[in-house]
């Protein structure tokens, strides 16, 4: 069978279990397209040996009967996962030549059902950007490209190098991580679907921190179905993260039904953004016309505190890195810089952390220290957790009133140029985000589902939000909302 | 609230990350900007909120205070950038 990279993760394992392919041709056949795939940079550490030794073991497990959903899958890890004796740097300087004793709970679960690691994907360094431009592997490349112009576009980030693996069949499915929008966003931006599901479902153990109360781990696929059965691997309860729930995880797929009549959704007016290209306001129209043509009745809803949810976040995430990355002091692990004669250790920190630390980590820890510092805690810190408090209070106000779901744009635009943000200033690149951050300040799952393509012809995806918990059923929604888009654009192989 | 040179290099002290004398002046306007947009909150009525601190309303877990972990000295040393006789090497700290 040729192509089999091109397949998805219900398709894949349905051909298993009839044994009409086995986990090594699966495996064989993307490795082969992740080496005919360099020019988009997405995979940044192969690791093909223990592909093949996990795809055997699969094909003998899948022979003999215990094959659980994943069990023979090929998948991509994104770098910011620490995965056992191979390198895991969060894409960043300061890590480089970690090799980790310990795999995390996430990418340890999804190996032991059987799933298959191609290997590490690049991202944004330490998960902090919004098109995998500041990562020190160089940019991931989206596949997609503005009809015949051959300019490259980002792949969006921060999970840049998992959406263009997935986006361009390098790889069945691979995981994301999404602090303020960082698997939604990517996702809507290379036609695949995206979830962070809510925060305390996947355990944050062995993952790479940023911000540690905004930090979800969660699937990136080619489907809602493959999106259901791969979180149900990820998620569920660890005594080693002090957050995560205990709570019982449930067969997600058996969730996919496609009703939704009569279910509450609830549009949000504060995401009628001014400035908005008309293309994306038609695209959320068109999904609300959808939803209701499915029989779901439309709610016209208030969240009075959305446009506080970006300023509250970049306080809140550069002050919880500031804290998070004061670990990287040249001692420990990763890189230390060479010292001159004389410096002591307060030089060693200072340069290994210049040396190590990119641009937009060293802007983002020092303004993280900027906000935590005597005298500015209450004004800026205390401040932005309060509003937080404002922002979840929101979602719980409408869910409180009955509605389901919130449906709204993923991202305020399609894919943008490598480079072409270079010259603008921070805050620019920071409003990508602005409608997924919300659902990390609340703690909620949220998908992103892609349902059609702007006037270049790219991919452009809507944003579903769900009850805490709820992941079935937003899944679900999710399911209804693909079936009615029919979204099957893909890019062409100019790679 | 206006950042200036001086105040750029008393955060990038307290971070410390080295930053060159020559490159304070537009790191200081890179605050400036990050901030002008973070004095929005300014407009939000927060009297009576609670600052949050779990977004789940969840009691941390306690476990019983044992030993679970341990004896893995070399694990531990195993990506340390210069590691000598069972320590992590630096610098002299003190005189």
């Amino acid at each position: 069978m040729s192509d089999l990279n091109k397949l998805g993760l219900a398709e894949a394992r349905d051909l298993l279990r009839k044994g009409e392919t086995t986990s090594v041709e699966l495996t064989e056949s993307c490795l082969k397209a992740i080496d005919a795939a360099d020019a988009l940079n997405t995979f940044v550490h192969k690791t093909p040996e223990i592909a093949m030794e996990r795809a055997k073991a699969a094909d003998a497990r899948i022979q003999a009967g215990d094959a659980p959903s994943m069990c023979g899958l090929p998948i991509g890890i994104k770098d910011l996962f620490c995965t056992k004796g191979v390198a895991s740097q969060a894409a960043s300087g300061i890590l480089e030549g970690f090799t980790p004793e310990y795999e995390s709970t996430v990418s340890q679960q999804l190996a032991d059902a059987g799933s298959v690691m191609l290997g590490k994907l690049n991202m944004d360094e330490f998960a902090m950007g919004s098109s995998n431009e500041t990562s020190v592997y160089g940019n991931a490349v989206s596949p997609w490209r503005r009809g015949n112009d051959d300019a490259e576009l980002t792949p969006g980030g921060s999970s840049g190098g998992s959406a263009s693996a997935v986006s361009a069949d390098l790889c069945l499915a691979a995981t994301g991580t999404d602090t303020g929008g960082s698997i939604r966003q990517p996702a809507a931006f290379t036609g695949i679907v995206g979830i962070k599901p809510t925060y305390g479902r996947c355990s944050r153990w062995g993952v790479v921190a940023f911000a540690s109360s905004l930090d979800q781990a969660g699937p990136m696929t080619k489907s809602v179905r493959d999106a259901a059965i791969m979180l149900e691997t990820m998620c569920g309860h660890d005594p080693k993260d002090s957050t995560s729930v205990e709570l019982a995880v449930p067969n997600f797929e058996a969730m996919l039904t496609g009703d939704i009549k009569g279910k509450k959704i609830g549009i949000p007016k504060e995401y009628h953004m001014d400035g908005m290209p008309d293309e994306i306001e038609a695209l959320w129209a068109e999904g609300r016309a959808m939803l209701k043509a499915a029989g779901a009745e439309l709610v016209d809803i208030s969240l009075p505190h959305t446009k506080y949810a970006l300023p509250a976040y970049y306080v809140i995430a550069p002050a919880e890195a500031s804290s998070n990355l004061a670990r990287y002091d040249g001692v420990r692990f990763g890189h230390r810089a060479n010292l001159a004669a004389g410096d002591g250790i307060t030089e060693m920190y200072e340069k290994t952390r210049a040396e190590g630390f990119g641009h937009e980590v060293q802007r983002r820890v020092m303004i993280g220290t900027y906000v935590l510092s005597a005298g500015f805690y209450d004004a800026y810190y205390n401040r932005a957790r309060r509003v937080r408090a404002l922002i979840k209070k929101d979602f719980d106000d409408v869910f409180a009133a009955g509605i389901d779901a919130i449906l709204t744009p993923a991202t305020p635009s399609a894919a943008f140029g490598l480079g072409e943000m270079n010259d603008e200033d921070p805050v620019k690149m920071y409003l990508n985000d602005v409608f997924t951050v919300t659902v990390n300040l609340a703690g909620l799952p949220g998908i992103s589902v892609p349902t059609g393509v702007d006037h270049q012809g790219l991919p452009l995806g809507l944003q579903l939000i769900g009850r805490p918990w709820e992941e079935g059923d937003l899944l679900n929604t999710a399911y209804a909302l693909e079936n009615a888009a029919g979204f099957v654009a893909k890019p062409g192989k100019w790679w | 609230m206006s950042i200036d040179k001086d105040t750029a290099a008393r955060v990038a002290k307290l971070a410390r990350i080295k930053v060159e004398e020559d490159a304070l002046p537009a790191l200081a306007q890179e605050f400036n900007t990050i901030l002008g947009f973070i004095e929005q909150l300014n407009e939000v009525d927060v009297e009576g909120v609670e600052p949050m601190t779990s977004v789940t309303p969840m009691r941390l877990k306690r476990r019983e205070d044992v030993v679970t972990d341990g004896s893995q000295q070399d694990k531990v040393l195993a990506n340390a950038p210069d590691a000598r006789e069972g320590f992590f090497a630096v610098p002299k700290v003190v005189e």
